[in-house]
C-alpha cells in the first residue's frame, strides 16, 4: 500500500488528551471526534488538515490514556499515516487494531519538516521526502502484525481465523 | 547471564506469568505470544466502542461471564445525556451477556480500586483492561496492562490476547520512607528520573528489602503510574502483605511467580526511599518532578484528593490527619472523592467526613470525574489544581490553559489549607 501526502508536524509526547480531550468522550462517533482532534495544542488542525495528509511527530506519540477514540479521531480527520520516532505502546496497539498505518522511524521524524511532500510505501517501510529529495527506511511490522493489518484490523483477523 | 545448568536465560516475573498463560515453559524478549486472560475490564468510555467491535465478530456470547468486569466510573453518575446513553448501551450489553461483574452506581467504584477490593484479581493473573491504568494490579503480583477497545472486544470473545514479551527494568527498593513520603512520592521520583518514556514497551519490576515499608495502598499507587513512564506493566514481588491482601479479598486460587536469580534486566536501579522527599510533578507531564522544597510559591484554586492513584482509605486518613482542626484556604475548593463505596463507608464510620466537612472540603460519591476533566471539579482558564491523580497533561482537568500539579494526599491536603503548594510541615 502506498501513501502520498503533505506533512503536519508535532513534537515529543503528544498525549491522547490533546489528540482528543476527554470532554468529547461522551460519544464514539468518528466524525464528531474528528471535529475536535488536536484542538488543545493546535486549534487550526481541523481547518487545515486535508485528506491524505501525513502526521509526523517525535518521541512517545500517543502517550497517556488507552482511548481508541484517539486513533479513530486522527483517522477520521483524514490523516493517512503517522510517522514518529517512537509510539506509546497502547496507541501503537490501537493503531494496528483499528487499521491506522503507523511507522517508527527516528531519522524521518527528525528530518521531515512541516509541509513536506512524502511518498510512503507501507509494505517496505520506505519513506521518500519529495520536497527534500531524501529517503528513509522505517521499521517494518513483524509478520504477525502485518497479518492483522492485512485483515483490516484485529476483528477482521479474528473473523478470518474463526471462518 | 546464563543459568549454569541449562544454559538458558532466567526470566523476570512478567515473563514467567506470560509463559504460563501462553502454555509455554519459557519465553524470550520480543517473542509474540497468545496468552489466556483471567480478567477483561472496561469502563463507560471504552466499553461502548468495544461492544460495537464485539458485534462485528459475529459471536453471540462472551468467553466467560465471570471473567469480564464492566465498571461505569468515568462520567458517572451520568454527567449528561450522551454519557447516560453510553452507560445505558453497555448496561444492556452486560444484561444480554449475563456479565456478573457489572457495577452500577451504588456498587460502583473507581475501577482500579474496585477490582482488587472485590477480589477479582489475584497474584499470578493476566488481566487486560480498556483503561491505561489497568497496570495498577501489578501491585498484587499480577501481569496487568492497558489496551484499547478493540483488544477488549477480542478478549471478551476469545479469552485471550496477543503480547510481545517485554524486557524489564528492575527497581530495587531499600530504606524506609520518611514522614509525609508515600508510594506516590516514590513513583513520581522514579518517573522524574527515567522520564515519561523511560520504560517504553518494558515492565517495571519492583523488589527489594524496602518493600516491607510499603503498604498495599502504596503499591497500588505506584503500579498505577507505571504507564506514566510508558511501561507495559508495573509489577511487585509478592510478599506476606500481598498474600494477606489476596486471602482477605478473594477465595480464588492465586499463584506466586518470582523472578529467577539470573533474570536479565535492561536496566537496574537501586532506590533509597529514605532519601526521597515529598515530590510534585509540574504540568504538563508527570516527569516534571520537583521536590517540595524546590516548588516555590504556587497559588492554587482547587485540590482533588481521590482517583485510582490515591483515593484509597490510607490516602483519606492522611488527608484527614492534616485537615483535622484546620480550614481549607478561602481561595481553594477542596474536593475529596473516596474511590469505592466500601472506602466511602469506612471513611464515614471512622469520622473522616466530619473532619473534611468541618474543614470546608466537599466529599463526593466515587467517580473518576475531575481526573480526566469529566465533571465534579473542572478548571477554568488560568486556574491551578493540586491533584492526587496521575496525569497533568494540557487541558487534562479542564481548560487548555489550566494547570494540574500531581502530588500525594499529604501535599494535596496541606496545599488546600495553605492556598499554595505546601508541605504539612509548613502549616
Amino acid at each position: 500500500m502506498k501513501i502520498h501526502g503533505n506533512v503536519i508536524k508535532y513534537g515529543n509526547n503528544v498525549d491522547t488528551d490533546v489528540i482528543i480531550p476527554a470532554r468529547y468522550l461522551n460519544t464514539s462517533d468518528p466524525a464528531e471526534l474528528a471535529s475536535h482532534c488536536m484542538e488543545d495544542i493546535d486549534a487550526s488542525f481541523v481547518s487545515r488538515v486535508k485528506k491524505g495528509d501525513i502526521m509526523v511527530a517525535g518521541r512517545n506519540f500517543g502517550c497517556g490514556s488507552s482511548r481508541e477514540h484517539a486513533p479513530i479521531a486522527i483517522k477520521a480527520s483524514g490523516i493517512s499515516c503517522i510517522i514518529a520516532e517512537t509510539f506509546a505502546r497502547i496507541f501503537y496497539r490501537n493503531a494496528i487494531n483499528t487499521g491506522l498505518p503507523i511507522i517508527e522511524c527516528p531519522e524521518a521524524a527528525a528530518g521531515i519538516s512541516e509541509g513536506d511532500e512524502l511518498d510512503v510505501d507501507l509494505d517496505t517501510g520506505v519513506i521518500t521526502n519529495l520536497t527534500k529529495n531524501i529517503s528513509y527506511k522505517g521499521v517494518p511490522f513483524p509478520e504477525f502484525m502485518q497479518k492483522i493489518i492485512a485483515a483490516d484490523g484485529l476483528i477482521g483477523y479474528i473473523r478470518k481465523r474463526r471462518a | 547471564m546464563q543459568n549454569s545448568n541449562t544454559g538458558v536465560r532466567g526470566m523476570t516475573m512478567t515473563q514467567k506469568i506470560l509463559a504460563a498463560h501462553a502454555g509455554l515453559d519459557r519465553v524470550e524478549v520480543g517473542q509474540l505470544v497468545m496468552a489466556r486472560l483471567d480478567m477483561v475490564l472496561g469502563n463507560d468510555i471504552t466499553t461502548p466502542v468495544a461492544v460495537k467491535e464485539f458485534r462485528k465478530i459475529g459471536i453471540d456470547h462472551v468467553f466467560d461471564k465471570n471473567k469480564i468486569a464492566i465498571v461505569p466510573d468515568h462520567f458517572t453518575p451520568n454527567k449528561d445525556i450522551k454519557s447516560a446513553e453510553q452507560v445505558k448501551f453497555i448496561r444492556e450489553f452486560a444484561r444480554e451477556m449475563d456479565i456478573v461483574n457489572f457495577f452500577e452506581v451504588g456498587q460502583m467504584g473507581v475501577e482500579h480500586a474496585l477490582l482488587p477490593e472485590k477480589g477479582l484479581v489475584v497474584p499470578g493473573d493476566v488481566v487486560i483492561g480498556a483503561d491505561s491504568h489497568t497496570c495498577t494490579y501489578g501491585a498484587l503480583g499480577a501481569f496487568s496492562t492497558g489496551v484499547g477497545s478493540t483488544d477488549m472486544a477480542a478478549g471478551m470473545a476469545m479469552g485471550e490476547a496477543w503480547f510481545k514479551v517485554p524486557e524489564a527494568i528492575k527497581f530495587e527498593l531499600k530504606g524506609k520512607p520518611g514522614k509525609w513520603v508515600g508510594g506516590k512520592d516514590v513513583i513520581l521520583h522514579i518517573i522524574g528520573m527515567i522520564g515519561v518514556d523511560g520504560a517504553l514497551y518494558k515492565s517495571m519490576e519492583f523488589t527489594g528489602e524496602g518493600l516491607v515499608h510499603l503498604s498495599m495502598d502504596d503499591r497500588f499507587s505506584m503500579a498505577n503510574m507505571a504507564i506514566e513512564a510508558g511501561a507495559k506493566n508495573g509489577i511487585f514481588e509478592v510478599d506476606e502483605k500481598t498474600l494477606a491482601y489476596a486471602r482477605e479479598h478473594s477465595e480464588r486460587q492465586y499463584k506466586v511467580y518470582s523472578a529467577d536469580e539470573d533474570a536479565v534486566y535492561s536496566e537496574s536501579y537501586t532506590i533509597d526511599m529514605g532519601e526521597i522527599k515529598p515530590t510534585v510533578a509540574f504540568p504538563p507531564l508527570p516527569d516534571k518532578a520537583r521536590t517540595i522544597d524546590k516548588v516555590g510559591d504556587i497559588r492554587i484554586d482547587q485540590v482533588i484528593i481521590g482517583s485510582c492513584t490515591n483515593g484509597r482509605l490510607e490516602d483519606l486518613r492522611v488527608a484527614a490527619d492534616i485537615l483535622k482542626g484546620r480550614k481549607v484556604h478561602r481561595d481553594v475548593r477542596c474536593i475529596i472523592i473516596p474511590a469505592t463505596q466500601k472506602i466511602w463507608k469506612q471513611a464515614m464510620s471512622e469520622g473522616l467526613f466530619d473532619i473534611f466537612v468541618d474543614a470546608g472540603a466537599a466529599v463526593s460519591t466515587p467517580t473518576c470525574g475531575p481526573c480526566l476533566g469529566g465533571h465534579m471539579g473542572i478548571l477554568a482558564k488560568g486556574e491551578r489544581a493540586v491533584a492526587t491523580t496521575n496525569r497533568n497533561f494540557v487541558g487534562r482537568m479542564g481548560h487548555p490553559e489550566s494547570e494540574v500539579y500531581l502530588a500525594s494526599p499529604a501535599i494535596a491536603a496541606a496545599s488546600a489549607v495553605a492556598g499554595r503548594i505546601a508541605s504539612p510541615d509548613e502549616l
